[in-house]
């Protein structure tokens, strides 16, 4: 109980503040370096979004510096309240909500735009937090279970409606959250042959999947050989899995990309994979349209230029002649990353790459060491939203995952993006400050 | 809570490290073994921009711009970049343009060019399209006015040695003066513009420039290092003196002639006049081919370069030459004289002379003055058929030497292109004419200008030239200096003194004085100027054209030859004007008039009258466009049967290309088959 009697300043974590600022500040001098012209008279010009993100991180200090002078019972004590507030303000955002590319997810409020969706991941972690830290929940049992899921996928839903589709699958990370907190094993193993599956059958030609499904099952069967003699329950998840898996290749995805989607996340996906879109599947010739290189994979293809011109050791500093000159489309917000890795080639990426999983490592060691779970459930969260984020972003970028609006932590430029980010990281800090109390 | 580790901590850690690493990885890869990247972000981001310094100006002696450039406005389209909601009828208002003429301007450029490379919509706007387009460009997206420099003539003088530029055309482009040029290109195609081409186009700069994704060139590539600097075209400095061509011209309008005036010290051509002249304006931007063809239909060919092509019999102006030769040969001396009494008949047909009295031709001077026919006649064939020499064709080849001296017979070698040499008879050209037979008699005409003998202006000019400095004289030349540099290489052969054999001073002495007899006392007395001793040769060539297969004898072309003052000579001047009569009644005025011009600044009160009447004749014959028109179908007729050979040889050669091919085809089939 010693540290609790040190001053606030010694008990905070220098190095996840140290990692944030110096994230903010490469993603301030991307964006500068995006947006600067030789031709440009001053460096400090107003209008210019580099300088907007550095005022926007002013304000995040100081917002920060209100969080950290907060009492740590503050937030778990509203966390509920404000919960039930952001929902609200989600469910209007649906109806009164800024049309911006065909999606409802920004809410203006006079001059001032913010996009709910992105800040109320903070209040979901600290809800769902706050509900596993209640001591009459047990999470053993399915209902909080349910309860805990619901608390993470409801503003998902919401968002969903915004058609914000890249925002509301961030919440979906908060399975990892709760896999920690005691969902079965069974949950990753089932979640990661799920994607198994259907990256299969979208790359392999369908009969031969089924023989190689078959083959997988034979093989299965011959290993556990034993129990599966033994008892029956082995025997009908064999079976039922491989029907499912058959049924799923064979029948359930052909479905969905012949009636269930639009042509062009058909596209999407597709590009993402390197493939053709197969005859089956191509509407363009049903739509009788001419075939023109979809927007996506125009973008992918300019932001892998973009990235693969860097080379090893980049073009240098000011030097990407790619992102310079707008031939990357959202180049400072959800494509910032290939101006790191245009001007700075591998040896910059990858640094990066580190910076950002140190973050992430780091907010994991400082969950672990709480003593209140509700610090280290909301720890987790941040972790696994920063992950999300960072994966999901990067991948996209280089053409590992389809295009997806999603910006990358810190980096990418827009007020409500990196006010949400620092509000995570200093609740985080503030919360960890305390971790030799009790919070409940 | 619990107790140790939960090792739930670890699996998820491995799952971020996990795909951390696969997207180290694809980056690894993606970075370092995928060069096509580099070679595609190149393509798309690097712009190489061709820069056209603006072309070297032409100042006169005094400094006065002849030549120099401008800025016009040409309206680029980019198809692709207009908006579907482009305002079509404001667009259309700002140009001036109605509805129809835009919907055929977009199609034909449609037609010819993929949508998103830039073409011209209007070349050359007009200032106050330029002007009212710039006021709303920016409602125009796609549209961009590009700015282009074009020749500017400040006065619409002296076209036709100034030259002009235009497009390279592709038997050009083959050539390797043009070596390195492009199709779309522009060069000099004549006059001081071809020449001096090298100099007056400067040097292409090349930029790299980055561009942006709308095809925009935005900063320098790699801070412009590996840019060239685009180099200005030099300026010329020339002899000519603006105001006085702009004198000759007026007093040579509606006139078929030309008048050339050397400074006889330096060579430098003061004036040059092809009339009739055409305003060079004309032949400048895109409406150049259709001016183009206008001008070289007109009967009067003003395109022709009459100063430096155009061939004349040079008449009596060439007795001071005849004469020359005849003294330094030894075969007269200057006391010689001859007792015309009108006629020369010492050959089988005889030859008029204008004057009867007695003793006209009592010796060289008067002779001389007063253009005795029989006189010049009687001394060239003394000179040809000279003791010192074995025979009659000795005598004339060492005429024909001394006249290729004061480079008679060959082209002077001034500095514009396409200059002809006039022709001096030499005895193989008799000899093959009469068959060896011929002797001084048959050949006695050219002592007199007339006959085989051709001289054209420029050549006559530069005669008086050797005349007025005794014996020398300097290539006559444009330009005095490249880029305020006298001694560039290019101007160096114009500055290589040539000497005309070893002909004395006392010879000259003699010539000259008869020659200043001729405006004192003779011919030419109303060529005469108050304090300036003219030296002068009036002419009067008869002439012929062959119109329908009939010679028909034409009126006599005027020639005047002069130079003055006659110590330290400062011009020397040559007229011919074609068909016009006498040489005193025309030429001799004009270039008196252009010699006080020149040497007074001005012309006195008293000559107004003569002026005036130089400046109003008109004395363009009718049958000038007639003979135009003659020559114009003989013309076209013989480039018909040219077209036809041509075609049929082109017919011949494609069938035996076609022969082979085929044997070709089968041999390889052939071989394909074992």
């Amino acid at each position: 109980m010693t540290s609790l009697r040190k001053a606030l300043f010694y008990r905070i974590d220098g190095v996840v503040l140290l990692l944030n600022v110096m994230l903010v500040t490469v993603g301030i001098m991307a964006v500068f370096s995006v947006e600067h012209h030789t031709t440009d008279l001053s460096i400090f010009m107003m209008n210019k979004n580099y300088m907007k993100q550095a005022m926007w991180f002013g304000y995040s200090l100081l917002f920060g510096f209100v969080i950290l002078l907060t009492d740590s019972k503050f937030f778990s004590s509203f966390a509920f309240l404000i919960y039930t507030i952001a929902l609200a303000v989600l469910v209007i955002t649906i109806f009164a909500g800024v049309d911006v590319k065909g999606s409802r997810s920004w809410l203006g409020v006079g001059s001032f735009r913010f996009q709910p969706g992105e800040v109320a991941k903070i209040f979901t972690s600290m809800a769902l937090a706050k509900f596993l830290s209640l001591p009459e929940t047990n999470f053993k049992t399915l209902k909080d279970k349910m309860i805990a899921t619901a608390i993470a996928l409801v503003p998902a839903v919401l968002i969903l409606l915004q058609k914000e589709t890249g925002l509301a699958l961030v919440y979906f990370c908060f399975f990892l959250v709760m896999y920690r907190e005691g969902l079965p094993n069974a949950i990753l193993v089932i979640g990661f042959s799920l994607i198994g599956l259907v990256l299969a059958s979208l790359l392999i030609e369908r009969k031969a999947l089924f023989v190689a499904l078959t083959v997988l099952a034979v093989f299965i069967g011959w290993i556990i050989r034993i129990p599966l003699r033994r008892r029956m329950a082995p025997r009908i998840i064999l079976a039922v899995s491989f029907l499912f898996a058959v049924l799923f290749s064979q029948v359930a995805v052909p479905f969905v990309f012949k009636h269930v989607l639009q042509r062009h996340q058909i596209d999407r996906i597709y590009s993402t994979l390197g493939k053709e879109v197969p005859d089956e599947y191509d509407k363009t010739m049903v739509a009788g349209e001419d075939k023109k290189i979809n927007s996506s994979e125009y973008n992918v293809l300019q932001s892998k230029i973009a990235i693969g011109s860097g080379g090893f050791w980049g073009k240098g500093f000011l030097n990407g002649t790619s992102t310079k000159n707008q031939f990357v489309p959202e180049q400072h917000t959800d494509f910032i990353f290939c101006a790191i890795g245009e001007q700075f080639g591998f040896i910059g990426s990858a640094v990066l790459v580190l910076l950002y999983i140190s973050l992430i490592l780091r907010i994991v060691f400082i969950a672990e060491r709480q003593r209140s779970v509700f610090t280290r459930v909301y720890s987790y969260c941040v972790a696994c939203i920063l992950f999300f984020h960072f994966a999901v972003n990067i991948s996209m970028t280089i053409g590992l995952m389809p295009v997806i609006g999603i910006t990358l932590p810190f980096l990418s430029y827009g007020g409500s993006s990196l006010m949400s980010f620092s509000i995570l990281i200093f609740i985080l800090v503030r919360l960890d400050a305390d971790r030799q109390a009790l919070i409940r | 809570m619990s107790t140790g580790a939960n090792p739930r901590q670890y699996v998820i850690s491995i799952i971020f490290i996990g795909v951390a690493s696969v997207i180290l990885l694809r980056l690894f890869f993606l970075q370092n073994f995928e060069p096509k990247y580099k070679i595609l972000a190149n393509d798309i981001a690097i712009y190489k921009k061709v820069v056209y310094p603006p072309r070297g100006a032409v100042l006169d002696r005094k400094g006065k711009v002849l030549l120099s450039n401008t800025v016009i406005y040409d309206l680029m389209v980019t198809p692709r970049n207009i908006p579907k909601n482009l305002d079509t009828a404001q667009f259309c208002a700002a140009l001036d343009i109605d509805k129809k003429t835009f919907i055929n301007i977009m199609r034909r450029v449609q037609e010819r060019n993929i949508d998103v490379r830039q073409s011209p919509f209007i070349e050359q706007m007009s200032q106050e399209q330029a002007a009212r387009f710039q006021e709303n460009g920016y409602l125009f997206t796609g549209f961009e006015p590009v700015e282009r420099n074009i020749r500017a003539y400040e006065k619409p003088i002296a076209g036709i040695l100034l030259g002009y530029i235009g497009e390279v055309s592709p038997e050009m482009l083959k050539r390797p003066r043009y070596s390195s040029y492009r199709q779309g290109d522009y060069a000099g195609l004549s006059g001081l513009e071809w020449q001096y081409e090298e100099v007056l186009r400067g040097q292409r700069g090349v930029h790299y420039l980055e561009r942006d994704k709308f095809n925009r060139p935005r900063d320098p590539y790699k801070g412009g290092i590996l840019d060239s600097q685009e180099v200005s075209g030099k300026q010329l400095e020339l002899y000519l003196d603006a105001d006085l061509q702009e004198y000759a011209e007026k007093l040579m309008a509606n006139k078929i002639g030309s008048v050339v005036a050397i400074d006889p010290q330096t060579g430098g051509i003061l004036t040059m006049v092809s009339s009739p002249t055409y305003d060079p304006n004309l032949l400048r931007g895109h409406d150049r081919a259709k001016n183009y063809a206008a001008l070289y239909k007109k009967p009067t060919r003003p395109l022709f370069n009459r100063a430096t092509q155009a061939m004349y019999p040079p008449g009596s102006t060439i007795k001071p030459f005849t004469g020359l030769v005849a003294l330094n040969v030894g075969a007269i001396g200057p006391n010689y004289g001859y007792g015309c009494r009108g006629s020369y008949g010492a050959c089988s047909r005889a030859i008029a002379c204008e004057h009867k009295d007695a003793g006209h031709a009592a010796n060289f001077r008067l002779a001389l003055a007063h253009s005795c026919n029989s006189y010049f006649c009687h001394i060239f064939r003394m000179t040809v058929d000279y003791k010192s020499f074995a025979s009659v064709k000795e005598g004339l080849q060492t005429w024909h030497d001394y006249y290729n001296n004061f480079s008679f017979g060959k082209a002077t070698g001034i500095d514009i292109p396409f200059e002809k040499g006039g022709a001096v008879p030499d005895s193989n050209k008799y000899n093959s004419m009469y068959h060896f037979n011929w002797n001084s008699c048959t050949v006695v005409f050219v002592g007199m200008g007339q006959g085989e003998l051709l001289l054209t202006p420029m050549q006559m000019a530069n005669g008086m030239c050797i005349i007025a400095n005794k014996g020398w004289y300097y290539t006559p030349h444009f330009v005095k200096s490249i880029g305020k540099n006298p001694n560039d290489t290019l101007l160096r052969k114009y500055h290589e003194k040539h000497v005309v054999l070893n002909i004395p001073d006392s010879t000259f002495n003699i010539v000259q004085q008869a020659m200043e007899d001729v405006v004192e006392s003779g011919t030419a007395a109303g060529a005469k100027i108050d304090g300036v001793t003219i030296c002068a040769k009036t002419g009067t060539a008869e002439n012929k054209a062959i119109v329908n297969g009939e010679v028909i004898k034409m009126q006599n072309h005027s020639m005047f030859v002069a130079f003055a003052p006659r110590e330290n000579p400062k011009i020397a001047i040559a007229v011919a004007i074609e068909n016009a009569g006498f040489g005193a009644t025309w030429a001799a005025p004009i270039a008196s008039l252009l010699i006080e011009k020149y040497l007074k600044d001005s012309v006195s009160v008293k000559r107004k009258a003569m002026e005036d009447k130089m400046l109003n004749a008109n004395l363009i014959n009718k049958y000038v466009f007639t003979i135009d028109s003659v020559l114009r179908l003989h013309d076209a007729a013989v480039y018909q049967a040219r077209q036809e050979r041509k075609w049929e040889a082109d017919s011949i050669k494609r069938a035996e290309e076609f022969a082979l091919y085929r044997g070709w085809i089968e041999l390889q089939l052939k071989k394909l088959k074992k």
